[in-house]
């Protein structure tokens, strides 16, 4: 079986890191790339990085820096944040991005995802949902957009289906009630999304400790669980993730320290 | 001597990353876009991301199918990658192109499994099941990145050099016959392990790039 993904996420601004990273001995905790090679080397297995400005100013600012993530990270990366032309996904896929994130611009313009797919492969299109849940619970999640400022009404279940057969690769599922709240994930928003969709589900939004990441995993059906502040804030590290999900008996990646050729 | 490597640029995805990856071993690679330049190579790699039919199609435009052919006729070194892997076939479930043929057998579609996600996504390890090249029985670590739906079936089981765990099958991960190869997952993509890789497969080319020889 394909190993349980953990992927730290970082939100960054004009190619500087906007929260402040907790990593012993960094030169420059801002710099995204410096970063990402500290996180590849401690284990994670894939690493996202969202353009929360994701101004027009901004761009150059960002390929730039998805260039020089590329030439010193050797793990896959994805880049999100107000990418919204298959133009735009070109130019990152160009400069090195393994996969681009489509979050308001694929509700808007679902046929994004399928040109997308269809011209640069299913395996670099991510769709990012974010959910949150409906008044009453038993109606299930809306779709937000636009951040998370705008309700589009939209059901996460259905949605999630026609990203699914529009030709995306893989989903990364955010639940906006969880997000920062270090109270764990939406258990049943992740299992019910992975229970319709064939593709991968990337948890996010609410993890508070190890526990809450095994159950994303075991209870949630995730493939994969997005870390923020966990990590950054060094609450915890990625060994010891991997450590207690193996003790646990779930496929993880081996932290790789072999820097010899052989 | 040092090798003439070539990366054969089709317009099909991963080329950026795997020439960083070389340079990174600090080799480069000259791209091969005609016969031309395809004439002044060594050794060819030939990656690819995305769908089988665009690829052929878009390998087709560059006139190289011919010479590629005669390449692996004569034996010279060849790496394969992901798509290009695929592209070694005779046919594939993705599409109705013909492919290469440089290796006898179909791709087929990844199983529906209850164990697995389609696409095939993320990290696992290789079981070794003949000598290839690329592989060092050695090294512990073998952990590799995959992205894929489809999936190869050599007719020779020689061909086959690894295998890999998909729910309850195995499914091919690199296959190997004589100077000529190919790997499903990203060695570009995946860490020091296949950096290790890669750099395995330098040495051998440049060490005289031995034919391997099956029993």
């Amino acid at each position: 079986m394909v190993a349980l993904r953990l992927i730290p996420c970082l939100d960054v601004a004009e190619g500087r890191v906007v929260k402040g990273v907790n990593f012993v001995g960094l030169r420059d905790a801002g710099d995204p790339v410096e970063l990402a090679c500290r996180y590849s080397l401690a284990g994670a297995d894939e690493l996202v990085f969202l353009d929360i400005a994701a101004s027009h100013e901004g761009r150059e600012t960002l390929v730039e820096l998805v260039r020089r993530t590329a030439e010193s990270v050797t793990i896959p990366f994805t880049v999100g944040g107000g990418i919204g032309s298959l133009k735009g996904i070109k130019e990152l896929l160009r400069a090195g991005a393994d996969k681009v994130s489509l979050n308001s611009s694929a509700v808007r313009n679902p046929d994004l995802i399928r040109e997308g797919a269809k011209k640069f492969g299913s395996q670099c299109i991510v769709v990012a949902i974010d959910a949150r849940r409906r008044i009453q619970e038993d109606l299930g999640w809306d779709v937000y957009v636009k951040g998370g400022r705008e309700n589009t009404g939209i059901d996460v279940v259905s949605w999630a289906k026609e990203v699914s057969d529009l030709g995306a690769g893989e989903i990364l599922l955010t639940s906006m009630d969880g997000d920062g709240t270090q109270a764990g994930y939406d258990l049943e928003l992740i299992k019910t999304v992975a229970e319709v969709v064939p593709l991968p589900v990337i948890a996010s939004g609410g993890a508070g400790c190890i526990k809450d990441i095994i159950e994303a995993f075991t209870r949630g059906k995730a493939s994969a669980a997005l870390l923020a502040s966990l990590l950054h804030d060094g609450l915890l590290t990625v060994e010891e993730i991997k450590y207690e999900l193996l003790n646990q008996g779930l496929p993880v990646r081996p932290i790789d320290n072999e820097q010899s050729f052989r | 001597m040092s090798t003439r490597l070539g990366l054969i640029d089709y317009g099909m995805g991963n080329l950026h990353s795997v020439q960083l990856a070389f340079r990174r071993l600090n080799k480069s690679l000259d791209l091969v876009k005609t016969p031309t330049d395809l004439k002044k190579c060594d050794a060819l790699i030939l990656p690819g991301v995305g769908a089988f039919d665009p690829a052929m199609e878009n390998l087709e435009r560059t006139h190289l199918v011919p010479d590629l052919k005669i390449w692996a006729e004569q034996d010279k070194p060849l790496l394969g990658i992901c798509l290009g892997l695929q592209l070694f076939f005779e046919s594939s479930d993705e599409g109705s192109s013909a492919g290469l043929g440089l290796l006898k057998g179909h791709v087929q579609r990844l199983p529906i499994n209850k164990k697995e996600r389609i696409p095939h996504m993320g990290w696992a390890p290789l079981e070794q099941k003949n000598e290839s090249p690329l592989l060092n029985s050695f090294d512990q670590n073998n952990w590799m990145y995959f992205v894929h739906s489809y999936a190869a079936k050599p007719i020779k089981e020689r061909d086959l050099a690894a295998t890999v765990t998909f729910g309850d099958t195995k499914i091919t991960a690199i296959v190997w016959r004589s100077r000529i190869g190919a790997c499903q997952f990203h060695p570009e993509k995946s860490s020091l392990a296949g950096q290790r890789m890669l750099n395995r497969w330098l040495k051998w080319l440049e060490d005289g790039a031995e034919p391997l020889q099956i029993a």
